[in-house]
């Protein structure tokens, strides 16, 4: 049987028919979208190399039947730098070497946004680690990728400060 | 994965009635699910996708003082939800110290009382697991057994209940309401997770088609609020499951505790209640004499069940440290690293 389900991926409506029920959210942007930004680690829910946004929460789309999820809005790596303008993780990643051999950076890049959006972390090294321990890299960036997550954070809470001023 | 039917319905009549069918599971986050069906532990013929039915994802206060947590509350809400962690911390911490924050984000209520356990050998679907394929048989007796089962498990099966949620849930008297072919009922938590026995193959008292709709939490669990903590071993600092884990919580008043609450994780099939050691903390000073007695009586029946001897140790040790935390105070924020024993804020405390 088929089943007819829409999403909004990054900002535009995307209308899919699925024949098959067992299709995970990553395999269809994987596979139908052609957006392979989004990474197949594990496949089961252990590294976080899949890791989007699904209204604004990070997720392990690995782990999520992209049937259940009609008419969800999804970001994926692909959507969050503007143009040429990286998005300040990103940037924040090149600059602390948060990366070697680079797979699972866009799952952390999404986790890292997800998690200052959740906003339980702040500036507090202990806590992102924490929050930030659903993604594992084995290259062992560990070092660079929280201080890029540190400094994204103080770069938000400066702009956000400017913007109340 | 096996192929299966995909069902949406649109009332929980319908849902129940879907699911009584022989084969039919309910989807929720999936979180579990999906990774057992990716492995072919569980295989389905049809998903009811409960996802999508209205009412279910509320945090009700009831006029009585009671909390009702709808079964499709995702467990990151809940935790962060600053009412709910303030009257509820142990609960709130229990919910933190499980899996990670992209987990957390999806899985809900419902489905957290629901998942499997973690021993490999029912993962492996080369082993003989008894709770997998009833009477197949249990290759985690003389396997890689140090995470098993210490208290409540027979010679069918040694596996543990790997949530962290329900321990303080069944220490502060949680009670779960299920929607089922006769109508509502509730059960107390207590009762919904059952000691394998001979028939380890069923998780719970569930019948087909019972449906959980709601937790609730008795108006006596708030008043614990002040004295409420989680603790828990694992493997690695964060995003594992535990290896022993306690709730504790207490109720003290000029310089007594009047009432006790204890629940331990990882050692058994189900959230174990100790009800034995809360007797012998009534009405006695919070003393470190006092703890180590209930802590003695907590795991009195506890009995290796295989190379595990040193988790009924570990036990007593995380049931003194965690009622030595309650008794110093429910911290004002939640500690950077949930429940875990190495956290810098934890007060140090040695037991």
């Amino acid at each position: 049987m088929n089943h007819s389900i829409s999403l909004t991926v990054n900002g535009a409506r995307r209308d899919f028919v699925l024949d098959d029920p067992r299709v995970t959210l990553l395999d269809l942007l994987r596979e139908r979208l052609h957006l392979t930004g989004t990474k197949k680690g594990c496949d089961r829910g252990q590294c976080g190399a899949c890791t989007i946004l699904v209204d604004g929460k990070r997720i392990n789309s690995c782990l999520a039947l992209a049937i259940s999820h009609d008419g969800a809005d999804i970001l994926t790596i692909e959507g969050v730098a503007h143009g040429d303008q990286l998005h300040p993780v990103q940037a924040a990643l090149i600059a602390h070497d948060g990366f070697q051999c680079g797979f699972c950076t866009p799952g952390h890049i999404m986790s890292a946004i997800g998690m200052m959006r959740e906003g339980q972390a702040g500036n507090d090294p202990e806590r992102v680690r924490e929050c930030m321990s659903g993604n594992l890299c084995r290259c062992g960036a560990y070092a660079g990728i929280v201080d890029a997550v540190l400094e994204a954070q103080a770069g938000m809470d400066e702009s956000n400060q400017r913007r109340s001023a | 994965m096996k192929p299966f039917d995909y069902v949406r319905p649109a009332t929980v009549a319908e849902a129940v009635a879907a699911a009584a069918q022989p084969g039919a599971v309910y989807l929720a986050a999936g979180t579990n699910l999906l990774d057992l069906m990716k492995g072919n532990v569980s295989r389905p013929d049809r998903l009811v996708d409960v996802t999508h039915l209205g009412g279910l994802d509320r945090i009700e206060h009831l006029a009585d003082g009671a909390l009702r947590i709808g079964a499709l509350v995702r467990n990151a809400d809940l935790a962060h939800d600053p009412e709910f962690a303030s009257a509820y911390p142990a609960i709130a911490e229990a919910l933190l110290s499980g899996a990670s924050a992209q987990l957390r984000n999806t899985a809900t209520v419902g489905g957290n009382l629901l998942q499997r356990t973690r021993c490999a050998y029912f993962y492996d679907t080369a082993s003989r697991c008894n709770k997998r394929e009833a009477g197949s048989g249990c290759d985690a007796r003389d396997g890689e057994n140090r995470s098993h089962a210490v208290l409540g498990w027979s010679d069918s099966c040694i596996a543990t209940h790997p949530s962290d949620f329900c321990v303080p849930l069944v220490a502060l008297d949680a009670v779960v309401e299920i929607e089922g072919g006769n109508g509502r009922r509730e059960i107390a938590l207590d009762e919904l997770h059952r000691l394998p026995g001979d028939t380890p193959e069923r998780d719970t008292t569930l019948e087909p088609g019972d449906l959980i709709v709601a937790v609730r939490l008795p108006p006596a669990a708030r008043g614990f609020a002040a004295h409420a903590r989680y603790l828990k071993v694992r493997e690695r600092t964060s995003y594992a499951f535990a290896v022993v884990s306690a709730a504790a919580a207490l109720l003290i008043e000029n310089g007594k505790i009047k009432q006790a609450r204890l629940g331990l994780g990882g050692v058994a099939a189900k959230p174990w209640r100790a009800r034995a050691a809360e007797d012998v903390l009534k009405d006695v000073a919070p003393t470190a004499d006092a703890f180590q007695e209930a802590a003695w009586r907590a795991l009195s029946d506890a009995k290796p069940s295989g190379d595990n001897a040193f988790k009924i140790e570990l036990a007593r040790r995380i049931v003194v440290r965690a009622l030595t935390l309650a008794a110093a105070g429910t911290p004002a924020r939640m500690p950077a690293l949930p429940a875990s024993p190495f956290a810098s804020t934890s007060g140090a405390l040695h037991a």
